[in-house]
This record gives C-alpha cells, sequence and structure tokens, in this order.
C-alpha cells in the first residue's frame, strides 16, 4: 500500500500535500497498489472530495516536532502494512524523511519530480548537481520513502469519493525535540511554494528603490526574492537569496530583475518553468537560461510595466 | 565536547556536467572536487568555533577514497583535530549514512554535523538517515545554534518562517547559511594539518538501496524570446495571455 503524509496548515491541507496526493494517485496507477493517507493532526478533508482517495488514518499528536512526526510516521507506516511512504520534500519532509526510511530499512528518494516506466521498470526522476541535470533511479528493494520537490508535480482533481477516516492510537516517546516558537510571516506565500516569484539584484543600486519590485510583486501576486549579494550587504532580509547557497526554488514564473544570472544563481531557479529576465546588459548571462528577455533600464521598463498591468487590470474588471 | 563533522565531496560550483555516452556515469575527467561547501562553510566552522569556546575535540569522518585526502587536510586546516576516512566508493546515501552510523558506535560524538546537502545530489538525506540509524534527534536546516549544558538551542527556516527549538544531545545537526561565517585556513593551520591524524578504516559491507538508471540533461533552452524595452504592451502581452499571471 501506498502510504501519503499530509499536513495541514490553519485548519487546510497544504498544498505540497495536495501534490503528494497526486504523485502517489500516478504511482497507484504504475503499482496497482491501493493508496491510503496518514495525518498527524486532525484534518479536514472537504478539500480532499474529489481527490479519489478513500481512506485517511490520523492521530492529534501532542507536539508536531520533527522528531516526534518521524517515529509517528515510521510506526504508523509498519501499522498500515504500507510498502511505500510519499510525503512532501518540504522542510518537515527533509527532517523527517531519511530518519523514517533509515528506521523502517526502506530506499529513500528525495526532492522527487516525476515517477515514470524506465527499462521497464517504475523509476524516480529528480534534479541533481543543483539543477544542471536529473537522474532517473529504481528502487530494487519493496520498501521506499519519496518525498516531492515541491511544485512540481501538478495537483490532479477527479473522481469523488467518500474518505473513511481510522483513528490510530501510537504510543510515541518524544520529549527530545521541544519547539519553543514558529514565528511564520503571514499572508505571504513562501518562496518555495510560491507560483510566481519577482526576483531583484544588485542592478536595483539602493534598497530604496525596491518599491517597483513589492508593486510588481504585489500586481502579480508575486513572492518576492533577491540575489546572493543583495542579501549579504543587509539590502533584502536572508530568507529572500536563492541559488545555490540560498534556497531553491521553482515556480511556474521566474522574473529576474538587474540580476546578471551567475551559475551560482542559476543553480537555485533554473528549474523554474518559465524565466523573464529584464537587465540592460545584452551579454548578461542569465539571457542565455531566459524564455522571454528585455534589454533595457530597469528603472524605466519596471515602472512602465507596472502602470501598464494596472491600466490592463483595470480594462479588464 | 566531543564534535563530529560529517565532509564529503562534490564537484565544484562551476564545474561543467557532463555523463558518459551511456548516460549512467558523471565523467569526472577535467572537474575539479572540493570540499562540499555546507559542510565546509557551516558545518565545520560551527564546530570549530564551538569548541574554541567549550574545549573538546572536533573529528571529521568522511566516506570516499583516498583521492580525498587532500581536501580532508583541507578540514584539518580549518581547524579539526583529527580524521577519519572510511575507505571506500559509497553506493548511495544510505550506504553512507551507514558507514558513518557504523563508525560512531562505541564513541561519544555529542554533536554530529553535516551541511544541509550536498552540492551534487542535493539530498539532504544523509544526515537524517544517520540520526535515524543512530537513534538520535535531528535538527535540519540549522541556522543558528547554541550549546546551554546538555542540549542546545537552534533556529531553523522553515516554510515562510522561523522554529526556534531546544533539542537534546546527542544529537545531528545539518547545517545551513548563518550558522557561521565561512574561514580561509592560514599557514599555520595548513603547516598543523600536514601533522594531525588521518586514519583510514575499513567499510562495513552494505548493499545499494537505489539504482541509478540513467541520467539526463535538461533540454537547452532554444532562446529566449526577445520584447524591446519600449514595447510594454507586448511584455503585459507575455504576462497575461501567454503566462496568464492576471
Ligand atoms: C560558492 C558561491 C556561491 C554563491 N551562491 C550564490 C547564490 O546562492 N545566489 C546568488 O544569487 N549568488 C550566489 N553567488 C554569487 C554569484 O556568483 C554572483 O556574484 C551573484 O549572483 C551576482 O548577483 P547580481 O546578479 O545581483 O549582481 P551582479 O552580478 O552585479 O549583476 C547585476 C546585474 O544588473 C544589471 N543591471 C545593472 N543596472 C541595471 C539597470 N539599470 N537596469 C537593468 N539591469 C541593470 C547588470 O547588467 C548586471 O547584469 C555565489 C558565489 C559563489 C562563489
Amino acid at each position: 500500500m501506498i502510504l501519503v503524509y499530509i499536513e495541514s496548515q490553519n485548519g487546510k491541507i497544504k498544498k505540497s500535500s495536495l501534490e503528494a496526493i497526486s504523485f502517489g494517485q500516478q504511482l497507484k496507477t504504475l503499482t496497482g497498489l491501493e493508496l491510503g493517507l496518514l495525518a498527524s493532526q486532525t484534518t479536514d478533508t472537504a478539500v480532499l472530495a474529489d481527490m479519489n482517495v478513500r481512506s485517511l488514518a490520523e492521530q492529534q499528536l501532542d507536539s508536531q516536532d520533527p522528531v516526534t512526526v518521524a517515529q509517528f510516521i515510521a510506526a504508523a507506516f509498519n501499522e498500515c502494512g504500507a510498502s511505500h511512504l510519499v510525503l512532501s520534500g518540504n522542510s518537515l519532509g527533509k527532517a523527517v524523511a531519511g530518519v523514517i526510511a533509515a528506521k523502517l530499512k526502506a530506499a529513500l528518494l528525495s526532492g522527487v519530480k516525476e515517477v515514470l516506466q524506465h527499462n521497464g521498470k517504475i523509476c524516480f526522476k529528480k534534479s541533481v548537481f543543483s539543477g544542471k541535470a536529473n537522474a532517473i533511479y529504481s528502487i530494487p528493494g519493496s520498501k521506499a520513502v519519496i518525498s516531492i520537490m515541491p511544485n512540481s508535480v501538478a495537483i490532479v482533481r477527479g473522481g469523488a469519493t467518500q474518505i473513511e477516516k481510522k483513528n490510530l492510537n501510537i504510543a510515541l516517546t518524544g520529549g527530545k525535540y521541544k519547539i519553543n516558537s514558529l514565528d511564520l510571516q503571514s499572508g505571504k506565500t513562501p518562496l518555495t511554494e510560491a507560483e510566481v516569484v519577482v526576483s531583484a539584484g544588485r542592478g536595483m543600486k539602493d534598497p530604496s528603490n525596491w518599491g517597483m519590485i513589492e508593486e510588481l510583486a504585489d500586481l502579480l501576486g508575486a513572492t518576492t526574492a533577491c540575489s546572493r549579494p543583495v542579501a549579504d550587504i543587509g539590502w533584502r532580509p536572508h530568507h529572500e537569496h536563492v541559488g545555490q547557497t540560498g534556497i531553491a526554488i521553482r515556480p511556474n514564473v521566474y522574473i529576474a530583475i538587474g540580476i546578471s544570472g551567475a551559475i551560482q544563481h542559476l543553480a537555485g531557479v533554473n528549474s523554474s518553468r518559465k524565466i523573464i529576465v529584464i537587465n540592460k546588459d545584452p551579454e548578461a548571462p542569465f539571457f542565455k537560461a531566459a524564455d522571454y528577455g528585455v534589454v533595457g533600464d530597469l528603472f524605466d521598463v519596471v515602472p512602465k510595466l507596472n502602470a501598464a498591468i494596472k491600466k490592463s487590470k483595470s480594462e479588464n474588471s | 565536547m566531543e564534535f563530529l563533522v560529517c565532509i564529503s565531496k562534490t564537484p565544484d560550483t562551476t564545474a561543467k556536467i557532463a555523463f558518459d555516452a551511456g548516460l549512467t556515469k558523471f565523467v569526472e575527467e577535467g572537474v575539479s572536487f572540493i570540499l562540499n561547501p555546507y559542510d565546509e562553510w557551516y558545518a565545520l566552522v560551527r564546530a570549530v568555533e564551538l569548541k574554541e569556546k567549550l574545549g573538546g575535540k572536533v573529528s571529521v569522518v568522511h566516506v570516499g577514497e583516498a583521492g580525498s585526502d587532500q581536501m580532508i587536510r583541507k578540514a584539518l586546516a580549518i581547524g579539526a583535530d583529527q580524521a577519519f576516512r572510511i575507505d571506500c566508493k559509497p553506493k548511495d546515501s544510505y550506504d553512507v549514512a551507514q558507514q558513518i552510523a557504523e563508525f560512531c558506535k562505541g564513541k561519544s560524538f555529542e554533536l554530529i554535523f553535516l551541511g544541509k546537502e550536498t552540492i551534487d545530489h542535493n539530498g539532504s538525506e544523509v544526515g537524517a538517515m544517520l540520526a535515524g540509524l543512530l537513534d538520535l534527534p535531528f535538527v535540519s536546516y540549522c541556522n543558528k545554534l547554541e550549546v546551554e549544558a546538555d542540549k542546545i538551542n537552534v533556529s531553523r527556516e522553515v516554510e515562510g518562517g522561523v522554529e526556534l527549538s531546544t533539542v537534546s544531545m546527542p544529537c545531528v545537526v545539518s547545517a545551513a547559511k548563518g550558522l557561521a561565517e565561512q574561514r580561509i585556513p592560514n599557514m599555520k593551520g595548513i603547516m598543523e594539518s600536514k601533522n594531525k591524524p588521518l586514519e583510514v578504516l575499513s567499510p562495513v559491507n552494505t548493499e545499494a538501496t537505489i539504482v541509478l538508471e540513467q541520467f539526463e540533461l535538461p533540454p537547452a533552452k532554444t532562446g529566449a524570446k526577445m520584447i524591446a524595452p519600449d514595447d510594454i504592451d507586448g511584455l503585459v502581452n507575455v504576462l497575461k495571455n501567454d503566462l496568464k499571471l492576471f
């Protein structure tokens, strides 16, 4: 059986978990195995009504710390008689997937983007070498833990079903990892989950110029990001830094403004589905990785673009 | 305190990525290998800083062949006291974790550090598996760490925010940006590293848990569609109609 671990935030199942379910469905189609969900908190299943899932095993844990969650998932895997565990490769997934795999003596593939049939085997594709290549792996054993790269699997709906909930009652030891506080910036979509990202670099000249970047991001419902030097000199907060040493993202659209496109920057963003580059230097390496390019002065192009988007939006409404 | 830092070797950031004709082997010729930046800049340096503050010893362990010795000496030059190399070509990250877990048995490391990921496989796997095998708590993507008696106070970045936690030692910590600042080895460190112990150990037997079937290079971009800087309507059209952003 394929067990998909799902998480909720503010009472809603996370998008990354819906992606994990959709991945689980593809794996189910290829293997013929059954699929069930697992949650470590009481879950509102309303959004799952048309996702073709029939069972959810859940237990409200006292603590959602990664040590307790890993212990819980590993025990639940055995109790449900599962062979495959699928979960999001988000920050929780990164903290628990390997722990669970080691406890279960299961193979681990992390950051998987796709399941496919290859050489007559069921295989898993993931990006390697910081986005510069893909690798396709098969799993010789019977047990596997698979974490999914956020934003890489399309959410598939269709197939209305009744979900049967089952309560688990697994005894957990806990106590070694205590979360003291979880400070979430409200309102903004985290970079790793953002579908549209507007990013800017040293070409901005001064931190006071970022108003136009934030305005463009607001107009497009995007999250803002930046290049490393800009975070290093304190123009922008560190959590916006994308690239090799920052975070790796794969939004649907990445808009790079005043960023040269150094290889270490590209390492974190080259899996984006579409890349738009605005740079005044026609030789900027970023253009080679771009789908759309504008060679122009950002101080001229971006304000005009913002005005034109506003105009276009008001004409539509 | 006893610190262990697990270090790995990766192709240099700017290395050209190429594969053999069968697309099953990474072509290593002409590629320069480095100490994985996350292991070096953040994990190792934080361990050395804590040793300088609290006393104790920093050991480094690497699973790999003799070709890695120069890289291991660099870790010693940065400030590790002794090194161990488990002599084998690892089959996968589970193998690495098993070799290190076996090495840790009977020793009393209180803090085990490694980088949040390697820049070649980007798996973030070894630390978590090592923690699972040793039954220790695992702190992933840690960007701040202070020791307080038998516990550590840590901060880590999670989607859209920051988590602050207290974790019992011994434990395994994967290091992200912010945990420490890169240190360039100085002349004294380099001289001393030559005389620090590097012990070579035999591996334990393990079996591969995943099999690489094929590498593939992502399709090359066919060239960007260029829009003139004064064609703002063209750009709006792309955002609106091609990409459906509003
Ligand atoms: C080991 C290592 C790891 C690294 N990791 C990262 C990482 O994770 N992320 C990262 O981003 N970098 C990383 N770097 C740094 C990277 O090599 C580059 O130095 C950095 O990305 C450059 O940032 P930038 O593009 O903002 O600045 P610059 O390279 O200075 O580029 C500024 C760009 O803005 C353009 N510009 C200037 N004025 C205007 C204008 N008025 N209108 C339009 N365009 C304009 C210029 O043409 C130029 O292309 C790393 C480097 C190393 C060695």
